[in-house]
């Protein structure tokens, strides 16, 4: 083992260094303008994050699992997650092996950025000594690892429905740039080994190719030009890195490092939204997720594109895509990357209607809500439930009546604090990004909740259980939603259900599936109702109803091409009834549905089995 | 003032020449709906703010026809954005955004 060339230096590594430091430079000022602006007291938690022993361990788990190995799509759809798996570990393998190597074998080379990459090209060793042979073998599988990738990848751009992909993204001009020098990296490495392979010796592969060119090619001669190729591709992809979408590979690290120390989005497109935009990598699973795209016309509202356009600064197209989205959140759970794209559109429309007058002095009005007086006689530990309904329900009163119904069976004391119409939660207004109204809002619902000396809130909807949950403190109350107090009924024992032969499909809702992550509950009760029937798509990947109070200005005659889409997804299994657990979902289905539409609390009033004492 | 024992009621006079076509224009490019209005009241009748003010969309509406851009402003000042108005209009206007932007063009940034 030795250098080949004194001095360890050629002409054509220059493209290469030029493109590492220019990346390094412009990674660098961007990490920085990053965490100046983000929050003070952000800055902080990221601090003591990075030295707190188990988010550490999470930070490593979580870069290994979703940068490299691509767990998430591997989920999703095995040969998209090999395709994204094997030039992401396979290129990581390479490098990494490559600094062993110069380690290991010239130390004195330690420490020059282009002597890994060139490696092979600058030091002559045996492979049939164990060591090389070892390190050939490694370097040649992982290279072949990451050229089947590309190939897929060519082929996906072409057809991508093999990878379960309708739509794929449509690359911009430096995305273009990014691809093809991609695409083009590995192959030239392939060739220019394969050349040197006769000098400095080769693997499986690369020796394969030297054999196979030397007859004809005479390969000494093109040693040189495919190692400029080599490395003027290298250079190329650094040059297009921060303008396209290959961004995401150095960005995401830095952001899986801030989600986890628990930082979110304040400002649309500063600090934390930044790493978010910037770790976008444009792989488009979320243009086929977007409940919006059934028309075609929409695709441009998808996750993918708003960011693209956040990148340029495109301030009247920010606007339109953050104002139509419907924020089911669709896009963000079966994101790779996990990027909060609902966030980002909240902060983007908190700076057009935060700003716009309201009045909301009737809030402090005395004598706003009928405060019940604290019950103090009772012993501390009864169960003392507060019943509200919230604005939705209110339209829907079957629900309202089938809910007291169970009260009732239950022999549950109950309050219901909007009986004669109360206030409105706050969701619609923080969705809106009215925020600084939505906190007053917040504040007298509090303090009537607060008075009433409750210690059980029970919602029936799941847009005003995300907010109670995430918003309010409400210390010493648990706030249930409908389904989890109703299992709960029945798992205690205070309500029966008989069990008939009809059957159920269940539409998850957006804000209390993905939004509160409660899949579980409703699915159980229904399960003891009758058969539960699956849904085209479910769970985390359900699709909106579009009533959504989420857009603003998505109108109504495309929110009804959405409520078919979905109602197509639900009845696919032919159930005989839908059952959701939000008045909104309910109402916006009942206008259109052939079956039967209900809400849970309806489903399970139907079915309970009264005076069970007798 | 003497107080002779009666009172005035205020003017109801419309003057269509205070009318802002500009405005009225920019309101329609943003909400388009404003125009399917029938001014039926549904919207008015199950308002949840409406409860406790005299927050309406409808006169909102009417306001503007009439002129009045303050009134119009005020009618529309004290929304909640909780959506009921939309789901209960019978020519399906998105009120929201129509709110919105009625306090958008026709209201005092704060």
């Amino acid at each position: 083992m030795k250098d080949r060339i004194i001095g360890g230096y050629d002409n054509f590594v220059l493209p290469f260094m030029a493109g590492v430091i220019f990346l390094g430079a412009y990674l660098l000022i961007g990490f920085v303008r990053i965490l100046y602006n983000i929050p003070s007291g952000d800055r902080k938690k990221l601090l003591i994050s990075l030295i707190t022993p188990k988010t550490i361990l999470k930070n490593i788990r979580d870069i290994i699992c979703d940068c490299l190995i691509h767990v998430k799509i591997f989920k999703r759809k095995a040969l998209l997650g090999y395709m994204h798996a094997s030039i992401a570990f396979g290129w990581f393998m390479l490098i990494l092996l490559g600094h062993i190597e110069v380690a290991l074998f010239v130390p004195e080379r330690n420490g020059i950025l282009y002597y890994p990459v060139f490696y092979r090209y600058f030091v002559a060793e045996q492979h049939h000594t164990i060591r090389g042979g070892f390190f050939f073998f490694l370097m040649d599988f992982f290279l072949l690892m990451v050229l089947s990738g590309i190939t897929l990848a060519i082929i996906k751009r072409f057809r991508s429905i093999i990878f379960g992909m309708k739509r794929t993204t449509k690359p911009s001009l430096a995305d273009r740039i990014g691809l093809y020098a991609l695409w083009s990296i590995f192959p030239l490495r392939l060739l220019a080994e394969g050349f040197t392979a006769g000098i400095s010796g080769g693997g499986f592969l690369t020796n394969s190719i030297h054999y196979v060119f030397a007859s004809f090619f005479g390969n000494d001669l093109n040693i040189l030009p495919t190692w400029w190729a080599y490395s003027i591709a290298l250079g190329l992809f650094f040059f297009a890195m921060p303008f396209s979408r290959y961004m995401h590979i150095v960005t995401e690290t830095v952001l899986i490092l801030f989600r986890n120390a628990g930082l979110k989005v304040t400002k649309p497109r500063k600090g934390f939204a930044e790493a978010e935009i910037y770790s976008c990598p444009g792989c488009g699973l979320c243009i086929d997720a977007c409940p919006m795209n059934v028309l075609k016309k929409n695709v441009k509202y998808s996750s993918v594109y708003f960011i693209r356009f956040l990148r340029r600064h495109n301030t009247r197209k920010i606007n339109e895509i953050a104002q139509k989205c419907l924020m089911c959140g669709k896009c963000s759970s079966i994101c790779p990357v996990s990027i909060d794209s609902c966030g980002i559109r909240q902060a983007q429309r908190e700076t057009i209607t935060n700003i716009l007058p309201y009045d909301y002095g009737f809030l402090k009005k005395p004598g706003l809500y009928p405060v019940p007086q604290p019950d103090c006689s009772t012993d501390p530990g009864k169960e003392k439930v507060l019943y509200f309904a919230g604005c939705m329900t209110h339209l829907t009163p079957a629900i309202i009546k089938a809910m007291t119904g169970i009260f009732d069976a239950a022999g549950t004391d109950y309050y219901f604090a909007d009986e004669n119409g109360g206030l409105c939660c706050g969701r619609p207004l923080m969705l809106a990004g009215k925020t600084r109204a939505a906190r007053e809002v917040i504040e007298a619902n509090t303090k009537m909740i607060m008075d009433s000396g409750c210690n059980t809130m029970i919602l029936n909807c799941p847009i005003c259980l995300k907010i109670f949950r995430e918003e309010y403190s409400l210390k010493g109350i648990r706030i249930l939603h409908h389904s989890e107090y109703i299992e709960e009924l029945i798992q205690k024992k205070r309500i029966n259900v008989k069990k008939n032969n009809m059957s159920y499909v269940y539409h998850d809702p957006c804000e209390l599936g993905r939004g509160c992550g409660i899949y579980e509950p409703p699915r159980n009760i229904i399960k003891m109702l009758g058969e539960l029937k699956k849904a085209g798509k479910e769970r985390k990947e359900s699709i909106c109803c579009g009533g959504s109070l989420g857009s603003i200005t998505l109108n109504y005659h495309d929110r009804n091409k959405i409520t078919e889409d979905s109602l197509d997804s639900l009845i696919i299994n032919n159930p005989e009834n839908i059952v959701t657990a939000c008045p909104l979902c309910y109402k916006t289905f009942g206008n259109m549905a052939e079956i039967p539409v209900m809400d849970l609390a309806q489903a399970v009033n139907k079915n309970i089995i009264k005076n069970k004492q007798i | 003032m003497i107080d002779f024992g009666y009172t005035l009621n205020p003017s109801s006079r419309i003057n269509l020449d205070n009318f802002d076509r500009n405005k009225f224009e920019k309101l329609s490019k943003s909400e388009p709906d404003v125009l399917l209005c029938i001014g039926c009241g549904s919207c008015t009748a199950s308002c949840t703010a409406g409860k406790y003010t005299d927050t309406s969309l409808r006169k909102a509406i009417l306001s503007i026809l009439d002129c009045n851009e303050k009134a119009a402003v005020d009618f529309a000042a004290s929304c909640l954005l909780c959506g009921k108005c939309t789901l209960v209009c019978p020519r399906s206007i998105n009120t929201r955004n129509l709110l919105l932007s009625i306090t958008k063009i026709y209201g005092k940034k704060q």
